[in-house]
Formats: structure tokens, C-alpha cells, sequence
């Protein structure tokens, strides 16, 4: 092995955010992946949690087949708030 | 003829501004300026230790030796984010430091002088990193998602760099004659470097024109050092030195200062590896990386050792 395994880095800005994804690094096992992420990504309190997942352990969808993945939500306009009307009389809603 | 429509789509989403991200199709040539380009960038960050490192143990207080050193170590950070995202683009870390160390892959030639006095940690921070700065803040708008995240990383952390450059400079220039001299003297050394560090004039700049097209660079490399010269010319003069060009003059009607011709003798020089402290740096860089090998191994043995203890117990 040449380089040690990659880590994807997940960061909690604060209580009440979720984890949000902000980059990668190496490390030999995931307590020193963690130790190094609050070194590098942490260094001004931009966190109070992290997480910490082996690149190989994500599956992604497949860009090229984005459209056949998205687009029957594009047809689904009744998934949305607007698509219905309520008079203007009627408030809070 | 596919590759062709698959070129031209690339294209237009580019030009409505959208972003590419790491697993979408893109021309390979793309995909190999970005590497070059971004690796290079990387080593620089890390070369770019080596100067500053120097002074470290010889700080004048606490608080420079705290702020230099919290500047060299967010450097080392800058280094990291770029090298993770080029290893987006589908290469491996060890190759590109590979590239570093074998003298193949280059980094910013500003890095090839010495740094003398304490007086050059002020000139660094406040030109060096202000140049970077300049260059940095439109790379934000990148169209490769992964380096304009890196960049929005790197330009948040950069402010503090420039401002406790400056900060050096201001306290030797408000000090006894010699520290003045001695601020003179480092802005003597490292003007015309930083204006170098734009790059070649755009008439012969080779990568230019493509990157232009492809949103990697948004502002051309003389439009970049005009506007540092504009903005760093009067941070100049409050300081009370004198910038060490007897051509630099403002041009009431254009707004703008002309300045004095770059030698680019001097800057192929350096990038060709003949300037004052090539050799250092890789030396360094080297015994860094060599002294490093045991501890990389030790550190995944250890984790292997731990995984097996961990399935046994399982
Ligand atoms: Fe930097
Ligand atoms: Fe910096």
C-alpha cells in the first residue's frame, strides 16, 4: 500500500446542524483520522462533533445516470406546498 | 464523434456557470491542467513552510513565535486540502509527492530565495501571502468543485497571514533607524519576486487562454499584478519604504500605477532550478519525507495489529 487509507471527513458546525461533509484525509486507522480532522478542519472551531468514514465504504449514484434518478421527482410538482390552493383569507397555513 | 458532443455539452455547462464535480464526465485535458495545476499548488503550500520554518526558533517574542507558527502549521493545512482535492481527479498522493521530490512537478518560485532577517517574515506575510491572496480569492469561483471548496478554505484562513506580515513590518518601521533599514532592505529583496509570482505576461502565458475558457482561472495573470501593485504601493508608503522601482509611477488618468519591467531572466532562472535555494528546499523537502518513512509504516502496522487483536476478540 502506498498511501494510508482515505477518510471522508464530516463536521458538526454546531448542536443542532447536521454533519456536513468537508474533505478528505489519510490516516492509518479512524481514531487517528479523527485526531488528525480536528487538527486540519478544526483549528478555529469550526466543530463540536465529527465523523469519520473510510472512503471505500460510500457508494454514490452514478452522475451519468442523474436524469434517470431525478427526473421522475421533476414531474411530482404535487410534492410541493404551492401546487395547492388555499384562499388568501385563510391564515397560517 | 461522441466524445466531441460530450465536449460541447462540457462546455456549455461551464459556461452556465455550473459546477463540475469529481465523477462527472469531463475532457481529459481538463482533467490534466487541473492535476498540474492543483498539485502544484499543493507543493508550494508545503515548500512554502520551509522559508518562515527558518525563523521560528528565533522569534523576537512570545506572540511572533506563536502567530509564525500558527501560520506555518495552517500552511501545512493548505497543503493538505489541495493535494485531497486532486486526489478527487482519480490520482494518489504518494505519485504526486513522488512528482515533488523526483524534481518533475514544480512549485511557486518565490519559495527559491532565502529569507535573511526577521525583517523577511514581515515582507512574506504581508507580500507574499497578499500575492497569494490575490490569486486565491478568484479561484473560489473555480469551475472544479473540489479546488473552489478547497480555495473558500484556504482564502478564510489566509487574512491572518497578511495581516501579521504586516503588523512585522510596522513595528520595525516604528522602531530605531537600523530595524527601519532592515524593513527596507527586506522589501528591497522581495518586491519584484512577489510580482513574479502572477506569472509569465499574458502574451506568453501557455495555459492561459484554455483555462480562461474552462473558468479554472477567472482574471488574467497581468490584471492580477496590476491590482496588487495598486493596492500594495500605498500599504507601502504608510509604512514609510520606498518600493525599489525608480519606473513606478501613478497614472492620474487611468487610476492605475505603471511599474518597471519584471526579469523574467531572473524568474526562468529559478523555475528552471537555479535559483538561491533550490537545491535547500528539495534537500529538505527529501530528509523530511525519508525521516517520515518509519513512522508511516509503524503507525499501519499498529493498525493492522489492532484489527486482527480486534477480530479475535470477536
Ligand atoms: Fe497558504
Ligand atoms: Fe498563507
Amino acid at each position: 500500500m502506498k498511501d494510508w487509507p482515505l477518510y471522508e471527513i464530516f463536521i458538526r458546525s454546531k448542536n443542532g446542524l447536521s454533519h456536513k461533509h468537508v474533505g478528505s484525509l489519510h490516516a492509518a486507522d479512524a481514531e487517528m483520522a479523527i485526531e488528525n480532522a480536528r487538527d486540519v478542519y478544526t483549528r478555529r472551531m469550526e466543530g463540536v462533533s465529527i465523523w469519520v468514514v473510510d472512503s471505500r465504504e460510500i457508494t454514490a449514484s452514478n452522475p451519468a445516470e442523474q436524469d434517470a434518478l431525478f427526473d421522475p421527482a421533476e414531474s411530482k410538482i404535487y410534492r410541493h406546498p404551492t401546487f395547492y390552493d388555499v384562499p388568501e383569507e385563510v391564515r397560517h397555513m | 464523434m461522441q466524445t466531441l458532443d460530450q465536449e460541447l455539452h462540457f462546455q456549455s455547462r461551464i459556461d452556465n456557470e455550473e459546477k463540475i464535480e469529481p465523477r462527472d464526465w469531463m475532457p481529459e485535458a481538463y482533467r490534466h491542467t487541473l492535476v498540474r495545476q492543483i498539485s502544484q499548488h499543493a507543493h508550494s503550500e508545503v515548500v512554502g513552510m520551509l522559508p518562515e520554518g527558518n525563523w521560528i526558533t528565533r522569534a523576537p517574542s512570545l506572540k511572533r513565535k506563536l502567530a509564525l507558527l500558527a501560520k506555518v502549521q495552517d500552511e501545512a493545512g493548505h497543503g493538505l486540502y489541495l493535494y485531497a482535492a486532486c486526489e478527487t481527479l482519480g490520482v494518489e498522493r504518494a505519485d504526486l509527492i513522488d512528482q515533488l521530490l523526483s524534481g518533475k512537478a514544480k512549485y511557486s518560485s518565490i519559495f527559491n530565495y532565502p529569507t535573511l532577517t526577521w525583517a523577511d517574515m514581515g515582507a512574506i506575510g504581508w507580500l507574499v501571502d497578499g500575492a497569494a491572496i490575490m490569486n486565491q480569492v478568484p479561484l473560489c469561483r473555480c469551475s472544479y468543485g473540489p479546488y473552489a471548496r478547497a480555495m473558500v478554505r484556504v482564502c478564510k484562513e489566509e487574512s491572518f497571514h497578511q495581516r501579521q506580515g504586516y503588523e512585522i513590518l510596522l513595528t520595525l518601521c516604528r522602531g530605531t533607524a537600523v530595524q527601519k533599514e532592515m524593513a527596507q532592505d527586506a522589501l528591497n529583496r522581495w518586491w519584484w519576486p512577489s510580482l513574479m509570482m502572477f506569472g509569465p505576461n499574458d502574451s506568453d502565458s501557455e495555459h492561459s487562454e484554455q483555462s480562461m475558457k474552462w473558468k479554472i482561472k477567472r482574471i488574467s495573470n497581468d490584471d492580477l499584478r496590476q491590482k496588487f501593485v495598486d493596492i500594495t504601493v500605498p500599504q507601502a508608503e504608510y509604512l514609510g519604504l520606498t518600493v525599489p522601482d525608480k519606473d513606478l509611477k501613478y497614472n492620474e488618468e487611468t487610476g492605475h500605477y505603471e511599474f518597471g519591467k519584471i526579469n523574467w531572466d531572473e524568474f526562468w532562472q529559478v523555475v528552471k532550478g537555479h535559483g538561491p535555494c533550490n537545491r535547500e528546499r528539495m534537500e529538505a523537502r527529501i530528509k523530511a519525507h525519508e525521516d517520515g518513512a518509519w513512522v508511516r509504516e509503524a503507525a499501519m502496522a499498529y493498525s493492522e495489529k489492532q484489527k486482527s487483536k480486534n477480530q479475535k476478540v470477536a
